[in-house]
């Protein structure tokens, strides 16, 4: 037997405490939510009714199940205001991921053109607004946009315009806010593939005839795909179910479906409808995040 | 032979995008001194507002409970991530490895308003009163994941003819573990807990489904702050906040250095 086989049993026992935990704190949850949602509105603590009840025995599970309801979900797509939040978050999910490959791809094609030694220092630079705390990172924005913040200041010193403009509540204050707490995650999977290029494939296509243009088009971007499809995931799904930035930036008028849950969880008190809008927006989710792990799960059987 | 060939266009798009990345965050650091009430107008340097901060109870309360669930959750987290990234790197194929390897991935993507809603049903529950400890175990679940992904990276690039030999020398697999493997990737474990340590610092979603009435974390009384607008005490915290994970990433990127002159590549992060 080969030591890597032997070094194999042990390991796999490492396995059982992060498993164990796993199971219980974040499978397990998911099963209470698809519960919850299932069940009725109450006005008591906690604020549904329960639905299964273990120590009742199987004829009491019976009935209950008899008594599970999608009222919760019927509600979902009868009430306007939940499909208009599910489309605005696919909406603005897709809008600044795509505003987010446009200004990361060409940050990270210059760190990877960097000389060498320089590269880990930018990508240093990249990764520390990471480490940053978003809620700050969101709050130093208010300062600048809110009335009498910098940027209406400088704007009114260079008689630009001739009174502050509204940017706090509007939705550009809202996707300057995603752009910039999500630079990060497009910038490093995208630098770590094209990092990796080996430059005399530009080069060849160069010595072929192949003007700059075209060079990118039919060598470094097809190359770069990887990277591309690993960014976008990483921003998309988070964005989808986004809660703070379009609280703090965006208007009330229309709400992305994290906040609509917020709401309804913090404010009217609703767990299952809660609980129901988390498990439609998991649905919705399904397929990206399956794409994520699948490459995940490439990238490392790669090394 | 020139390699990279670095165009205008490459400059200006770096440079560009660093302003950007690092404006605010100067501008709000230089503000946090502003001695004046007014975001309008320059007070003169002053240290008003951390002493605004110091005096005040609450937000000293919520800073202190912070930091405490970070260092528990942290701590807990590097333990059950480095093992979570030895059987997934070392364990070859085990039964259920598809669904442990996708519970670690998911949290990293998940929105947090479901992990968040999530656990708060379970802790419900099990009658679990809910304050420090139920945001501890919730920071954990999330962070784990992270670590588990830092330590995994180390662990894909390590040697494995190091602890071939070992085992050919006659250790056991544990001690060949612990006498070869460990030393090396100590330094992606360090790095792991800051990671774990200031993703938990600056949680809002989940810590808000999580905690009971009475404990507030730091990322909660702050933002319960800036919904009511700007106010310069908020921009003090802020940079000392900013100040204490700076003074984190300068030891990780020490410790990572220190594991790129022992082996190969260090973990991106």
């Amino acid at each position: 037997m080969s030591a890597r086989r032997i070094f194999a049993r042990p390991a796999r026992y490492a396995a059982i405490a992060p498993y164990v935990w796993m199971v219980l704190f974040f499978l397990v949850p998911f099963g209470f939510v698809l519960k919850i949602s299932l069940s009725e509105t109450a006005i008591a603590q906690p604020p549904y009714t329960p639905v299964f009840d273990l120590a009742a025995g199987t004829a009491a599970f019976r009935e209950a199940f008899a008594a599970l309801s999608i009222d919760n979900f019927r509600l979902l797509v009868s009430d306007n205001l939940y499909v208009l939040s599910y489309l605005r978050s696919l909406v603005v999910a897709l809008v600044s991921t795509s505003i987010l490959l446009l200004i990361g791809y060409p940050i990270a094609y210059g760190m990877a053109r960097l000389p060498k030694r320089w590269q880990p220092v930018a990508m240093m630079l990249v990764i520390v607004p990471f480490w940053t705390s978003f809620l700050i990172r969101i709050y130093a924005w208010i300062n600048i946009l809110q009335h009498d913040g910098l940027l209406n200041q400088i704007l009114l010193t260079l008689h630009l315009v001739s009174q502050p403009v509204v940017w706090l509540s509007t939705d550009s204050a809202m996707y300057l806010g995603i752009v910039y707490s999500y630079l990060p995650f497009m910038i490093l999977p995208l630098y770590a593939t094209l990092s990796k290029m080996e430059p005399a494939l530009e080069e060849a296509a160069a010595d072929l005839g192949a003007a700059p243009i075209e060079v990118f088009w039919l060598v470094t971007f097809p190359l770069s795909l990887p990277g591309v499809g690993a960014g976008v995931l990483l921003c998309f799904i988070p964005i989808v179910g986004e809660f703070v930035i379009p609280d703090l930036l965006a208007g009330s008028d229309s709400l992305m479906i994290g906040q609509t849950l917020w709401l309804e969880f913090f404010m009217n008190k609703d767990w299952p409808v809660a609980s129901a809008t988390a498990i439609v927006l998991l649905v919705l989710l399904i397929a990206p995040l399956l794409a994520y792990d699948r490459l995940q799960r490439r990238q490392l059987e790669m090394r | 032979m020139e390699r990279h060939k670095l165009s205008r266009f490459n400059i200006a798009s770096l440079t560009l995008g660093l302003a950007f990345l690092y404006l605010p965050i100067v501008i709000l650091v230089i503000y946090s001194f502003n001695g004046s009430r007014l975001v309008t107008v320059w007070g003169g340097w002053s240290l008003r507002w951390y002493h605004e901060f110091f005096n005040d109870k609450a937000m000293i309360d919520a800073a202190w409970m912070s930091v405490r669930v970070a260092a528990a959750s942290a701590t807990v987290a590097t333990l059950l991530g480095t093992l979570a990234a030895v059987a997934l790197s070392r364990g070859e194929g085990f039964r259920g490895r598809p669904l442990f390897s996708g519970m670690l991935y998911a949290p990293l993507v998940m929105p947090e308003v479901i992990t968040g809603l999530s656990l708060l049903l379970l802790f419900v529950a099990l009658n679990a009163e809910r304050g420090f400890w139920t945001v501890v175990v919730a920071h954990t679940t999330l962070t784990m994941c992270f670590v588990a992904v830092v330590v995994q990276a180390r662990l894909g690039s390590l040697d494995r003819s190091l602890e071939e030999a070992a085992m050919d020398l006659g250790c056991d697999p544990v001690r060949a573990f612990l006498m070869v493997t460990l030393p090396l990737i100590i330094p992606s474990i360090a790095a792991g807990w800051m990671l774990a340590f200031t993703l938990s610092l600056d949680d809002l979603v989940i810590a808000s489904f999580t905690t009971g009435p009475g404990s507030a974390t730091l990322p909660i009384r702050i933002y319960s702050e800036v919904r009511l607008g700007v106010k310069p005490e908020i921009n003090a915290i802020c940079t000392m906040v900013i100040g204490l994970i700076a003074i984190v990433i300068v030891v990780a990127s020490l410790a990572s250095k220190l594991s790129n002159d022992r082996g190969e590549s260090a973990a991106p992060l």
